[in-house]
């Protein structure tokens, strides 16, 4: 068994739609300890969620896996059915969504939806499950467990329906939990309040999460390592603090200059990133950045930059990287 | 609950009087009446008969006299089919309608509820495709095509099944697929369209990510869902089909209801029109509250107010 519970080596994914075949994921790879928390940050279309989902084999038609390996704690996951697959969704692997509003089924209890999935994967009997139900509800925060067992998602408020879709994510102790912008679909207060709440339970579980967001503040504060991507690749990957402190790659410099500060002096604009993200359909040959990159060579257009290694972890996929890390070590000679 | 029920039975009176106001004064303004034929009647003959049943007063007297005796569960005595009151024609009748109706909109469910989900469930493929042309038809083709047909090759070609009638099982298989044609065709149409929305709903994503299987999600994820627009549509359909419909009872010879309603207005029978329409619209008014009140145990999200 690997010394990683999750282990995507190369993943190759394209949606084959009627337009042509669009590249969402080349060659990412990506791997995480148990008990570790990933933060997966890029813009819409960059690739984030189709990493998770393909690990849980929820690809979404037309979308196919085309290379690479997935590895899950000890399951191959590129190489399992559907049956197989079906036995680990929910009970080693947990995804909460994005929008709490839409994500549980209107027409029934919240008990029924998390006494659902604990007797799907556990034998538990139906007055078993339902004490479990009550205690994930008060795991989560939720006041008057027993009440709101007999609530509708609709007598719920936002964060409290995100409360229920965590204990229902948690409801068979996953070993990984995917966290599909969790927060943005809640007011502030509220994000804060469920971010704390995700870290304090994986304390006390012992799960690994992968976080996928487009907000780095979420990053900042949750996790130990950060994969940055762009058009379905991780153009830097490294420690929250190589990151924040010390990022390479021109899109994550964008990103971090792009975010409001505190010591932000008054009328001092925000500088976003110009240009838009690249059509997939049609890739560049070079550098999926370049045409919005300031520092763009000429090299970048024609041909996709190698990996830069920085440190054990710290890297990129940028050919100015690439250019600076060899003058110094020409220098060093 | 019961505050709605209560609620509902009042408005109902009110829409079963303003139904009952509207076709009387309108039926009176048509020309004609329950007595011209084309044998000559002698105008005292007329006038006896027209004074038997009160039609030589002014309209609004006939009009008290007329809701009056209504209220008292009195709906008259037919004007054309001597001897029988209004409501004895429409126990007789009734019941045959019911069950030929009843049966296929039956019918129309178990076939139409399944089917659309196929089409959505396997949108664009070919079984989609049959099926959305099946649907078309059903809706475009009237019944006295469906029925004429349905009796040609059955009926008179192959005779496999009885033309004419009520008498058997057998008799009941050409009327019930004329009848429920057109409600699976619609039934097909209202569940692909809804359930292809709900399969692209967050919750089934939920409800997949649990991992639960195939059958599960559509069943208990899905279906509940995707129903609710099938429940509207079904009520009033049903108080309609169970009345009959004139076409398919002439054509196979049925005695049922939906005759009675066009013979009435053709023979300027005031009180079967009255009698059949009052019938009617109570019916739409009690499958309506019927369909609120399943709508609500379907979908908790709905109040009833």
């Amino acid at each position: 068994m690997s010394e990683y519970l999750v282990d995507i080596k190369n993943e190759k994914l394209s949606f084959f739609t009627p337009a042509g075949e669009v590249k969402a994921l080349n060659d990412v790879s990506i791997h995480l300890r148990e008990g570790e928390v990933l933060g997966i940050v890029g813009e819409s279309g960059s690739g984030k969620s189709v990493t998770a989902y393909s690990l849980m084999g929820l690809t979404a038609h037309p979308g196919k896996l085309i290379g690479g390996e997935l590895n899950f704690n000890g399951h191959q996951v590129e190489n399992m059915t559907e049956k197989e697959m079906r036995q680990i969704r929910g009970n080693e692997i947990s995804i909460i969504f994005q929008d709490p509003m839409t994500s549980l089924n209107p027409v029934y209890t919240i008990g029924n939806q998390i006494t659902e999935v604990i007797r799907l994967h556990t034998d538990k009997t139906k007055q078993e499950a339902k004490a479990r139900a009550r205690e994930l509800l008060e795991l989560v925060g939720i006041n008057e467990p027993e009440r709101r067992l007999k609530q509708y998602p609709h007598e719920l408020s936002g964060g409290m329906r995100q409360r229920v879709m965590i204990a229902i994510a948690l409801a068979c102790e996953p070993k990984l939990l995917i966290a599909d912008e969790p927060t943005t679909a809640l007011d502030v207060t509220i994000q804060a309040q469920i971010l704390e709440l995700m870290m304090e339970l994986k304390d006390k579980l012992g799960m690994a999460i992968i976080m996928i967001t487009h907000d780095l503040g979420v990053v900042a504060s949750m996790c130990e390592r950060i994969a940055v991507m762009y058009a379905g690749r991780i153009v830097e990957y490294g420690t929250a603090d190589d990151i924040f402190y010390h990022p390479k790659h021109q899109y994550t410099k964008g990103l971090i200059r792009s975010i409001p500060r505190l010591d932000t002096k008054e009328h001092e604009r925000l500088i976003p990133i110009e240009g838009t993200p690249v059509d997939l359909l049609n890739p560049p040959a070079g550098c999926p950045f370049a045409p919005r990159c300031d520092a763009a060579m000429q090299i970048c257009l024609r041909e996709m930059p190698p990996v830069t290694t920085f440190d054990r972890v710290h890297y990129t996929q940028c050919w100015l990287n690439q250019k600076e890390e060899m003058e110094k070590g020409a220098s060093h000679e | 609950m019961v505050k709605y029920i209560v609620k509902r039975i009042l408005l109902a009176i009110v829409t079963i009087w303003a139904v009952a106001t509207l076709t009387f004064f309108l039926m009176n303004l048509v020309p004609g009446g329950p007595f011209l034929s084309e044998k000559a009647i002698s105008p005292q003959a007329t006038a006896a008969l027209e004074a038997k049943y009160g039609l030589d007063k002014p309209m609004y007297q006939r009009y008290l006299t007329y809701m009056t005796d209504a209220l008292h569960g009195d709906f008259g005595d037919s004007l054309k089919q001597r001897g029988r009151t209004v409501m004895s024609i429409i126990a007789m009748k009734f019941p045959v309608s019911a069950r030929v109706g009843g049966i296929s909109v039956l019918v129309a469910l178990i076939l139409g509820i399944p089917l659309g989900s196929i089409a959505a469930l396997k949108r664009g493929k070919a079984a989609d495709s049959v099926i959305s042309v099946i649907a078309t038809c059903g809706i475009a083709v009237p019944s006295f095509v469906i029925c004429t047909v349905l009796m040609y090759f059955f009926g008179v070609k192959l005779g496999l099944l009885p033309t004419m009638g009520l008498q058997s099982a057998k008799h009941y298989i050409m009327p019930v697929i004329a009848l429920s044609f057109y409600p699976t065709a619609y039934i097909m149409r209202l569940m692909r369209s809804s359930m292809l929305d709900v399969l692209g709903q967050d919750y089934m994503r939920t409800a997949r990510a649990k991992g639960l299987a195939g059958g599960k999600i559509l069943f208990k994820h899905a279906l509940r869902n995707a129903i609710l627009p099938v429940v509207t549509y079904v009520g009033p359909m049903l108080a309609y089909t169970i009345t009959g419909s004139f076409v398919v009872e002439k054509i196979f010879v049925i005695p049922g209801l939906g005759g009675e309603f066009i013979t009435a207005i053709n023979g300027r029978d005031y009180t079967l029109i009255m009698g059949t329409t009052i019938f009617l619209a109570t019916l739409v008014i009690v499958m309506n509250v019927v369909v609120d009140i399943v709508y609500k145990i379907v979908d908790p999200r709905i109040k009833l107010k």
